[in-house]
Order: C-alpha cells, then sequence, then structure tokens
C-alpha cells in the first residue's frame, strides 16, 4: 500500500467501488476506504432492482432517462450481475386506470419502451399476479445483484491498480489551508491509525456522507429515509411486478436471485438510527398486505428475512428551508460551492445509476487535474462479465458451479470444483468457490462471505452451515482458532434479520437453530 | 399476519435437517446421487430461478418415498423430484426406456407367445443382445409371461362372480394379468369365501407408476384418467393386491400428475387393509385350516411404508395360527420397478438390497411375504428364497367351506 495517491475514495458502496474502478481505469492511483465492508450500506440493503426508469417517467423524467441510458449499458457490461427479467406495472381494481395512459406516455417521452398489454397477456407472461388487474405495462426492469455488482467493481478497480481498505474509518480530514490533500484513517477492529494523502477526496459514503461533509468542514443537508423490505424463501414471481400508480410503500416486487423481495416503506429516520436499523412489526404488515396486491401467493409465502436500508437523501441547495429533496443524481465540487479544496462530495442517484455517478465524479476530477482520458466502464465489462462466459460448457457443471456462475459469471473459472462438497447447502456453495472469495474478494467475516457468495442466505438462514462455513473461512484465513467467533458473530446477525418476521416455518427454523447452537455454544 | 405458510409440495416447510438424506438408501451407496435434500427443495429453489439447474442425477431418486416418510416437516421431497424430472428430464436411453415403461402394450403383446417368449427371454444370447443393444442388465430375466391372461379367466367366471349378494371392484394390474393370474385368482377364491363377488372396472389401464419413472408423463396422464373415470363409476371400493399400483392411483395422480383424485382416492384401498377392516368391524371372519403350517418373513415394500399399510398386512397374516412370521427391518430391497432392470443401475440396486437380504437369510425363511411384485422379483433373484404376497398366502391358509360358511349371511 501506498501512501501518496491521486484519489481516495471514501465509502464502498455501489458508487465508491464504481469510482474507484473508473479512476483506475483512467490511470489514477486510487485508495477505496471502507469503514466496514463493500456493500454494507444502502448499496446491499436495497431491492436489487436495475430501474427501466418507468417508476420515475411520470415525475422525474431526468431521473428516467438516466436510468434507461444505464439499464442498457449494465445489461451489458454487468451481465454476471444483472438477469433480464423484464418487467410489468399493473393496474389493480382501485386504482385509476387513467394513470396507466399517462405513464406510458411520460415512459416513451424518456426514451423507456413501455408498452401496454391485455391484462390476460400480463397474467400469461406472469400467472402470478393478481389475477383481478385491469391494466398492465412491460417495461425493460431487470433484476440486479448488488453485492456482486459492488464486488465486480472492487474487483476491477483492484485489478487496474487500486488500492481498497476495509474495515478502516475516516476519523479527520489532513488539510493545507484550504485544500484537503488527505485522510487520517483508523483500523476499525485495531485502532491503528495512519495518514494518506491524496490529491483528491471523493466523499461516495451515502448517507454518512452527510458526517464525512462535516468532517471535512462543508455541510450536506440530507434527509435519511428508511426503507423496509422483506425476503420471501422463494421465487414468488419470475418478473419485476411494480404497481401502476404514484410510487407509494410496497409496490415493488423484484426476484433476487432465488428469492423474490417485496418493498419498501418509507420513513425519515434520525441519523443515530443509520447504523442500526430495525424493522418494525408496522412495517412488516404494511409490506405484506400491500405487497399481496401485487402477488397473492406472497400472503401464504414464507417470509425469511427483514431488513432496511437508508437512502442518502439530499436536500436541494437552492432550498433554505431544506424541505424540497432532490432525487436526482448530486456532484458537489466543494471548491466552488464551499471553497474547500480538493473535496467532491457525489450522492443522491440510485443503484442503477451508480455507473454514471462514478463517471461524472472521474470526469471532474480528471478535469481538475488536466487530464483527457475518456470514460470506458461503459464499454468495457466487468470482470466475469466478458461474453466469452456465456459460451462456458455449463450442461456438464454440477449444481454448485451453476450457483457460482449465476454469481460470479465468468470467475468461475478460477475457482476449484474438485470437490462438490457444499458447504452451504441452499445456496448450493462449494468450498472451491468459498476459497476463490476469500482469496480475491477480500472477505474477512462470514457477513462479508455472505456478500460475495450467498452463504448462509437461504431459507434456513444459516442453521446448518454456519459451522461448516466458519471453520472453511478461518482455515483460509489462517486463523483457525477464529472459527467460533466467527459462526457467534454470524448467528446473531443472521438473528438480526429473522427476529420480526419470526412465525409461520420461519419459527420452527429459528427454534431448530436456537435449540443446535445454545448447546453448542454454552 | 400469515398463519399458516403454503408452498408448492410442502417446499418451503424445509428445515434442512438432512433426515430426508440420511434415510435415502440410494445416496447410501452412489456418490452421484445428491440426496433428496439436495435434489429436491435446495434444487427446487434454483430450478424456480432456472430450469437449467436441473441435475441429470436426479435419475437415480429410486422414488421409495423414504424421504417423505422420514421427513418432520411434511415435505413432499420425492414428489418434487418426479415432477422435475418428468418436466426436464430426458430418457438416458429412450427406447428400452419406453419398453420398460409400456408393461401394458408389451405385456399384450408377449401373452399370447408366452411359451415362446420365456423361453427366449430367457437364454443367454438374448440376454447379452438385450444387455448391449437396450441397456438392460444381462443379470435379470424378465418376470415369466403367462400365456392365458387374468382377464380371460376372469371372463369366463364372471357370470358365477354375479350370483355373490356382496360385490367389491378388483383393480387386477398388469403384472397379475400379464405374468401371475394366479394371484389374481387366489384373490377371487379369497373374496368368495368371504362372501363377495368380483367385478373388474368398466376400463383399467396400467396405473402408470414405470411411466412415471421413465419419464412419460403424458401417456401416464392419459391412463391415470381412465382408472380414474372408472374407480368414479365403480359402486364398491377398488381392490388392489399390489401397494404400488395402490399408492400410484392414491399418491402419484395428485402428487405428481397434479390430477384430481380426491373423489376416487379413498375407495383405493389394499386389499389387505380392507379385509383388516372388515374384521375389526365384524363383518367379515376367517377361518383357517388347521394343517396349515409355514415360516415366513415378511418384507415392507417402500410404497407400504409410505402409506402406512404394513401393519394391516403383518396383522392379517398374524391371525394365521399356523404362521411363524418373522418381521424384517424396513430395508429397501433396491429394485424400484424398473428402475434394477437397466444395466447402469443394476449394481446400485444389488447394493441397497444387501442389507435386506442378509436379513433374510439370518431368518432363514420357507417364504418371504410382500405385498410389492417387484420387490418379490428382486427378493427371488438374490435370495433364492420363494416369495408371495399376503393374498396368495391367506388364499392358501383359510379353510373356504369354513370361511364361506361364517361369512354366508
Amino acid at each position: 500500500m501506498k501512501t501518496e495517491y491521486d484519489v481516495i475514495i471514501i465509502g464502498g458502496g455501489a458508487t465508491g467501488a464504481g469510482t474507484a474502478r473508473d479512476c483506475a481505469m483512467r490511470g489514477l492511483k486510487t485508495l477505496l476506504v471502507e469503514r466496514a465492508d463493500i456493500a454494507d450500506g444502502a448499496s446491499g440493503r436495497n431491492h436489487g432492482l436495475l430501474h427501466s426508469g418507468a417508476r420515475y417517467a411520470v415525475n422525474d423524467r431526468e431521473s428516467a432517462a438516466e436510468c434507461i441510458g444505464e439499464n442498457l449499458i449494465l445489461r451489458r457490461i454487468a451481465a454476471s450481475c444483472v438477469e433480464p427479467t423484464e418487467g410489468l406495472f399493473i393496474t389493480l381494481p382501485e386504482d385509476d386506470l387513467a394513470y396507466q395512459a399517462k405513464f406510458v406516455e411520460c415512459c416513451k417521452a424518456a426514451g423507456i419502451k413501455a408498452e401496454a398489454i391485455d391484462p390476460k397477456l400480463a397474467l400469461r407472461l406472469e400467472p402470478e399476479i393478481n389475477p383481478e388487474i385491469i391494466g398492465a405495462v412491460k417495461v425493460p426492469d431487470a433484476s440486479v445483484d448488488p453485492f456482486r455488482l459492488v464486488a465486480a467493481n472492487v474487483l476491477d478497480a483492484r485489478l487496474h491498480g487500486a488500492d481498497i481498505l476495509t474495515g478502516w474509518e475516516v476519523v479527520e480530514f489532513i488539510k493545507e489551508m484550504v485544500t484537503i490533500t488527505g485522510v487520517r484513517i483508523r483500523n476499525v477492529k485495531t485502532g491503528e491509525t495512519k495518514a494518506v494523502r491524496a490529491h483528491y477526496t471523493v466523499n461516495a459514503a451515502g448517507i454518512w456522507g452527510a458526517h464525512i461533509a462535516e468532517l471535512a468542514g462543508a455541510h450536506i443537508g440530507m434527509l435519511p429515509s428508511k426503507g423496509a423490505l422483506l425476503v420471501f424463501g422463494h421465487r414468488a414471481a419470475k418478473m419485476v411486478i411494480n404497481r401502476c400508480r404514484k410510487p407509494a410503500n410496497a409496490d415493488i416486487l423484484v426476484p433476487g436471485d432465488v428469492v423474490s423481495v417485496i418493498g419498501t416503506t418509507s420513513d425519515k429516520v434520525p441519523f443515530e438510527e443509520c447504523d442500526d436499523m430495525k424493522v418494525t412489526r408496522r412495517e412488516v404488515e404494511i409490506l405484506l398486505t400491500e405487497g399481496s396486491k401485487l402477488v397473492p401467493s406472497l400472503a401464504s409465502t414464507r417470509i425469511i428475512r427483514a431488513y432496511a436500508g437508508v437512502r442518502p437523501l439530499v436536500a436541494d441547495d437552492s432550498d433554505p428551508s431544506g424541505r424540497n429533496v432532490s432525487r436526482g443524481i448530486v456532484l458537489l465540487d466543494h471548491s466552488t460551492r464551499d471553497g474547500i479544496r480538493g473535496f467532491i462530495s457525489i450522492t443522491g442517484g440510485k443503484l442503477t445509476t451508480y455507473r454514471l455517478m462514478a463517471e461524472m465524479t472521474t470526469d471532474l476530477i480528471c478535469r481538475k487535474l488536466g487530464l483527457e482520458r475518456p470514460c470506458e466502464t461503459a464499454i468495457k465489462p466487468l470482470p466475469g462479465s466478458e461474453k466469452e462466459a456465456e459460451r462456458l460448457p455449463k450442461k456438464t457443471w454440477s449444481v454448485g458451479q451453476k450457483a457460482a456462475f449465476g454469481r460470479h459469471g465468468g470467475l468461475v473459472g478460477e475457482m476449484d470444483f474438485k470437490s462438490s462438497e457444499e458447504i452451504c447447502e441452499c445456496e448450493h456453495v462449494t468450498r472451491g468457490e468459498i476459497a476463490y472469495a476469500v482469496r480475491e474478494l477480500g472477505v474477512k467475516t462470514l457477513d462479508d462471505l455472505r456478500r460475495r457468495t450467498r452463504v448462509g442466505m437461504g431459507t434456513c438462514q444459516s442453521s446448518f452451515c454456519v459451522l461448516r462455513a466458519a471453520k472453511v473461512l478461518a482455515e483460509e484465513l489462517g486463523t483457525p482458532e477464529a472459527a467460533e467467533q466467527l459462526a457467534k458473530d454470524f448467528l446473531r446477525e443472521r438473528w438480526k434479520g429473522i427476529k420480526p418476521v419470526c412465525w409461520g416455518d420461519q419459527i420452527r427454523e429459528a427454534e431448530h437453530m436456537r435449540n443446535l447452537y445454545k448447546e453448542a455454544f454454552k | 399476519m400469515q398463519e399458516t405458510n403454503i408452498s408448492p409440495a410442502n417446499l418451503e416447510m424445509c428445515l434442512k435437517c438432512n433426515i430426508c438424506t440420511d434415510v435415502c438408501p440410494m445416496y447410501a451407496v452412489n456418490p452421484a446421487y445428491p440426496g433428496p435434500k439436495q435434489a429436491g427443495p435446495d434444487g427446487e429453489r434454483y430450478r424456480l430461478k432456472d430450469p437449467e439447474f436441473f441435475d441429470a442425477a436426479l435419475k437415480y431418486c429410486l422414488n421409495c418415498k423414504r424421504c417423505e416418510v422420514a421427513c418432520p416437516s411434511g415435505v413432499k421431497v420425492a414428489d418434487i423430484i418426479a415432477v422435475n424430472r418428468l418436466k426436464y428430464g430426458k430418457p438416458s436411453h429412450p427406447l428400452r426406456d419406453r419398453m420398460l415403461a409400456s408393461t401394458d402394450f408389451v405385456g399384450s403383446m408377449a401373452s399370447p407367445f408366452a411359451p415362446v417368449a420365456n423361453p427366449v427371454l430367457g437364454l443367454g444370447v438374448t440376454k447379452s443382445v438385450m444387455d448391449g443393444v437396450l441397456g438392460i442388465s444381462e443379470h435379470r430375466t424378465f418376470p415369466k409371461y403367462s400365456s392365458k391372461k387374468f382377464v380371460t379367466w376372469f371372463k369366463r367366471h364372471a357370470a358365477e362372480q354375479e350370483q355373490f349378494p356382496r360385490q367389491i371392484h378388483y383393480f387386477h394390474g398388469c403384472y397379475v394379468n400379464y405374468n401371475y393370474p394366479q394371484l389374481g385368482k387366489d384373490f377371487v377364491r379369497l373374496m368368495n369365501a368371504c362372501g363377495y363377488g368380483v367385478k373388474l372396472l368398466e376400463k383399467e389401464k396400467c396405473c402408470g407408476v414405470a411411466l412415471i419413472a421413465n419419464g412419460f408423463g403424458d401417456q401416464a396422464t392419459k391412463q391415470a384418467k381412465i382408472n380414474l373415470e372408472s374407480i368414479g363409476k365403480a359402486d364398491t371400493e377398488v381392490l388392489t393386491t399390489s401397494s404400488t399400483c395402490s399408492f400410484t392411483m392414491r399418491d402419484e395422480y395428485e402428487g405428481v400428475l397434479g390430477l384430481d383424485n380426491s373423489k376416487q382416492r379413498n375407495k383405493i384401498l389394499l386389499t389387505t387393509k380392507w379385509l383388516f377392516d372388515k374384521i375389526e368391524a365384524g363383518e367379515i371372519k376367517l377361518a383357517f385350516k388347521e394343517d396349515f403350517k409355514m415360516k415366513a418373513a415378511y418384507h415392507t415394500a417402500c410404497h407400504m411404508s409410505k402409506m402406512g399399510w404394513q401393519q394391516y398386512s403383518i396383522r392379517l397374516l398374524k391371525m394365521i395360527p399356523g404362521l411363524e412370521l418373522t418381521v424384517l427391518g424396513q430395508h429397501c430391497c433396491g429394485i424400484s420397478g424398473t428402475f434394477g432392470f437397466k444395466k447402469e443401475n443394476y449394481e446400485f440396486s444389488k447394493e441397497i438390497g444387501q442389507t435386506l437380504f442378509d436379513d433374510i437369510k439370518a431368518a432363514a425363511p420357507e417364504t418371504v411375504i410382500t405385498d410389492c411384485e417387484t420387490c418379490k422379483w428382486q427378493i427371488e433373484q438374490f435370495t433364492k428364497v420363494p416369495t408371495f404376497n399376503p393374498i396368495n398366502i391367506l388364499a392358501q391358509a383359510i379353510d373356504f367351506e369354513k370361511t364361506q360358511t361364517l361369512n354366508a349371511n
């Protein structure tokens, strides 16, 4: 690791990882600093929806146009993270069908291919939707795996020479007069601190960016908005299902890998809660009631988890009351805005537009550095998403290998599948995939491993794989004695998501898990 | 909030405990088989995402349903596997599989030529041709075809059957019809002793178990519909002398073929269950020959234990004073119908059955008794102990006249 960089990026979410990749690809000496793990914040706590932009078409044409542009790019460059499920906007009898016409028109104006179809055809395309629908529009929505998307960006940034530091937080900015020349960072676990310097420091810390900006001496008016989601045990529908009305609670159901995710809610929360989001009973009720209107079978489908993320909503700089919120991309050059040089904030936006946000940020840095280097992130595929990956001989593969391909695309070539032993059986994660993740994807805890591989994300929520996974991870990390602690931490983390939805089959599972480990971890 | 969770085949009730894998006879001998949990509920979540996750190794499932018997959560593990095999599986040897599956068709072709067909099928040269060309294990001998079909025999006796005051329907199945009419005749004799005349269904087709196992779901569905219609029309219960025929029509028609058999299901009974219930209710009495003596061992067929009906056969057999009966431990015999006939499965089939064969040898019975015809073939091949259906034994053991008198009114 160096001590001098061109750029330091704070935040290992999609935006930070994308910016690190873009900067590194343009030849900048880049460091990414993340206090926890990549995709640990809002980037890993959302729907996993690759917006077509249709949701924003009526109210925010600019965002809608950005979304469809990025949607088409990511289908190519992040093929291994995107599943082209397509989406439907359905109108229920209680909704105003007149909205649909306006919606289709606005989609077209934003460049989104939206096609009103016969409700009967919609039911044929997706038999699980509410059979009482009175209208349906087909849109190019897709499902995107946010964990793998961020991991692929981080990996590619590293392959282009970037340094990645997870488990380090920024505690102080190093300032020379009005210029920020670096940051002091602290190892979250050991408390060790060190200084790193760079020409530019990028704040890509999502909702935590407000705090980062304060540290740098700037103020960004941010409004934390909590969004809660529920995970169902298997795919309840194969397409993205949206409600065709003014955006509201629980009106999007997304098939995320092998599960279905319904969300979200929208509630203002104080900053203190952002580090420890808990889903309430009321939120679960709303999600379940409203979700069942989209897909009736959700009313009786097992829920394996609830989780919540925080949207980094940014108050419009032009509105002194701070009440007007900008939903678009917010790129702040603090030298012109606040007179602080060497500091840039990138926030707002969406998971779908992360690449564009990274491109805008990197363009600004290059401009400031006087470099003319074109952005290539829209044309060069992410690792694992290369065209050749599609031609791999999948027919002869084991289920574990196929599942790993679904998660890592062409990178399966770097994994060892000689043993088909599955560590996590729900999600078909083999030992070879875990070894690869530890070796190449910067895994330190079982929760990190989960974000890279889906370990423990299945219906048993790690009841049966936690000990095996902890042992393998501890061995791969070279600290076999750490296995028990790794397992305990992970079980605690899993329990947090199970607790709000603990009934039906899930309570049986939880009881089973409790009985297993109350003996094991006496 | 949600009071119950509902999922296809109870997929999501799976707690991942692996008890099913622990009892799976195939998993124990074949490392290429991922086991029922992986093949069933675990694999299903991924197949729902993309059928590409279908694993060809699912062909190794014996459909013995032991996983479902063991599952503490009520997951229909084997149904999930069977449905996927029908949806995505491809026959490894289309001609052979078609031939093995079409018990009805092959039986009706072979029966008239039985005197020729039987010795020819038994010839070494035929066997090696079938082994090489068809992939049917040369270690196997087909059950002999009868030169006279059960149905032909029955037609000549149908008029006498109508004379009985009480009537019962019989679903004879392919094996009784083409290979072993004696079992059907024993059934008729037993029913007559109990005061019942026997009627056949308006139309009877093979229950379809071999079609389902070999991937011919459409044909199985066609035949199932014909059977369900006939059974629906029958004005009495419909008895079988095969645990697998009963099980298939009661459970597989709904769970695997997705047909509604709710009106017919409770009418379809195995004879031993029906008879036991009638005796318990005091409606039928049996009298046994005083000089009947036999040392036998009872083997519970997998599908018997799936239905939970072995107790009826065992307790019925235990009523026979001269029968010394050992009840064997519940181990799969390994044949699984047509599965064991396939060349590539022969060794697995033999290995799975080994515990049972050893137990039989240790018990040293004169005969083995089981409710399943394919278990019979397997046991006879590997232990050389003659094997019968409980109905054969009961028909032999009863004092016909006395029983008839007891049940006269």
